[in-house]
């Protein structure tokens, strides 16, 4: 038997003070947690501050820390995550909290700067199309990887970053990867010298939290394995700073 | 229905690798004190290894045997993690690591007994 009201747990305040405040949410039937979220702050309290934009696993801006384990709300059912009809919702844990449940991802961003996140072309606009065959190796390397909605949900879950706070982190490393396999890109080696370094791909100790809550099943460890490679591979023919 | 970004087979084995680590990290000075006996102090050397038959120092090495063996076997899946091609098994890797872990201590355990 379903409870008619789930009790949820919304985290209110900022990062340094707050609480963990109980409301009580009707339930419905294919009730996600941002419906949840959503409920509380247009019928009970107007003051609530969250961030959600698409509703449909899109955008990447709904994602919270949802009984314990970071979630994009949008697409993360109630029947899934609290069958006993309690709820905790907080914000995305290591990046500061700006309001409730609304962080701070200024840092995370700067992150895929700093691991040259960007693509170098190569070609100006009076250069034919590159042919690149969708069955090509490097190719399918980079499709692999570049679903990446830019969530966070990795990064918040990743020991090493709460660790290391200038580890560049599974998002930024993934999205390096793609572009290191991206045979139309020419700034191969400031990409190599930026996540070879200390905060770069080998901090990473393997333990796989990324590939475990990828709300998009990408593989941000298999992702940075290759870079450790290709870096290593690079360092030993003298080709890194 | 609470959980952890942590609950999950490949966090548990990360946690394996580092405990024993440490745990051999700590055991080695141990272990070289006890080499410098034998070269250096005879008698104090034989009294130690006679104080190594007992049964609870049995049981430690038992331990440090299945140490032993999760760093090793641990150690070579980060490797294999690090150097060969992606493997979607993770967590049967991280089983079979752990058991074969396991089934060392055993079998030093029955020759032991």
């Amino acid at each position: 038997m379903r409870e008619e009201n789930l009790i949820v747990s919304v985290w209110r305040g900022d990062g340094e003070q707050g609480e963990y405040v109980d409301y009580r949410v009707p339930r419905e039937e294919s009730q996600t947690v941002l419906d949840v979220v959503t409920y509380i702050q247009r019928k009970i309290d107007p003051t609530l501050s969250y961030r959600f934009s698409c509703r449909v696993g899109m955008c990447g801006s709904c994602a919270m820390t949802v009984n314990g384990k970071p979630r994009w709300t949008c697409r993360t059912h109630v029947s899934k995550v609290a069958p006993d009809g309690k709820l905790s919702v907080g914000p995305l844990r290591i990046m500061n909290v700006v309001k409730d449940l609304s962080v701070e991802m200024s840092d995370f961003f700067e992150k895929w700067v700093r691991a040259e996140g960007r693509f170098h072309p190569t070609k100006t606009r009076y250069d034919d199309f590159d042919a690149i065959k969708p069955a090509d190796n490097k190719r399918k390397i980079a499709s692999a990887g570049i679903e990446c909605i830019g969530c966070g949900i990795c990064y918040s879950g990743c020991d090493v970053v709460a660790w290391k706070a200038e580890y560049l982190g599974p998002a930024a490393l993934n999205r390096a990867w793609t572009l290191v396999n991206d045979v139309r890109d020419g700034g191969q080696i400031a990409r190599l010298n930026a996540i070879a370094g200390d905060a770069g791909c080998h901090a990473c100790h393997s333990q796989q939290g990324c590939v475990e809550n990828c709300p998009k099943h990408l593989n941000p460890t298999a992702s940075i394995a290759g870079l450790k490679r290709v870096t290593a591979f690079a360092a030993l023919k003298g080709g890194l700073k | 229905m609470r959980g952890s970004h942590r609950s999950h087979a490949n966090y548990w084995a990360f946690g394996l690798h580092r405990i024993s680590g440490i745990l051999l990290a700590l055991f080695l000075p141990i272990h070289f004190h006890v080499l410098y006996l034998a070269v250096h102090n005879d008698s104090v050397f034989d009294e130690f290894v006679y104080w190594a038959e007992s049964p609870l120092v049995k049981v430690a090495e038992t331990v440090l045997v299945v140490l032993l063996a999760l760093h090793l076997t641990g150690g070579v899946r980060l490797l294999a993690i690090e150097f060969f091609p992606w493997r979607d098994w993770q967590k049967t890797i991280v089983a079979v690591t752990t058991g074969l872990s396991l089934a060392t201590g055993l079998i030093f355990l029955l020759n032991v007994i």
